[in-house]
């Protein structure tokens, strides 16, 4: 019975990570790359991490594999902000003809008066 | 643990060399680009995906040890990230 559960939890896992791997290699640019590897790959590792708990039970390495768990769900989506705030700063643009819904007013754009007219780039 | 089923160890095994497979696919991104924030992207992926390694070689071994491993790799994967976002936009780390 806890043999299934680990199997379960590691092939959902292993899916998982697969996901955000595909995402990482196929999505046009780096936001929406992010948008594949922050969720995706988190939940495969929090999943493989969760097999670890239900291997060796409640205490020990079980107790350490659920404080990892906590651990990256609270970091990974702190990583891919400042990851994604330090592409905007840098100034990678969207994909295709995506903007800022609304223009760049109504929205907190940090490149806000350091960027020229946006019509001509 | 005392009583573990046969066909786990396959199923670890297979775990492994998969979650090695894609963390040797996502450092094609590291390598390509084409901007730093994709490489820092890339790096974190492998990052996440060692963690899971060391998770799964911790069943594989049935070592409890290599849970605190996976903790720990988590941990410097997130302040390497911070780091390095940080280091990109503002030249420097500690002003």
């Amino acid at each position: 019975m806890r043999g299934a559960v680990v199997v379960a939890l590691v092939a959902l896992g292993a899916f998982f990570l697969i996901i955000g791997t595909v995402g990482l290699m196929r999505l046009p640019d780096v936001y929406n790359r992010m948008h594949a590897t922050s969720k995706a790959t988190t939940i495969g590792a929090a999943s493989i991490l969760l097999a670890n708990t239900a291997y060796f039970g409640p205490r020990g390495a079980g107790l350490v594999s659920l404080v990892g768990i906590v651990f990256l769900f609270v970091t990974a989506p702190t990583g891919s902000h400042m990851i994604s705030r330090a592409a905007q700063r840098m100034g990678v643009d969207f994909a295709g003809d995506v903007s800022w819904p609304g223009g760049s007013d109504g929205v907190d754009d940090p490149t806000e008066g350091e960027a020229t007219d946006p019509a001509d780039d | 643990m005392a009583s573990e089923p046969a066909f786990l160890d396959p199923v670890m095994l297979a775990g492994l060399v998969l979650s090695a497979a894609v963390t040797l696919v996502a450092s094609y991104r590291v390598i390509v680009g084409p901007t730093t924030p994709d490489r820092v992207v890339a790096l974190d992926v492998i990052g996440t995906n060692v963690v899971a390694i060391a998770a799964l070689y911790a069943m594989f071994t049935a070592r409890g040890l290599f849970a605190d491993v996976a903790l720990v790799l988590a941990i410097i994967g997130f302040i390497s990230t911070i780091t390095v976002a940080r280091y990109v936009t503002e030249g420097d780390i500690i002003e």
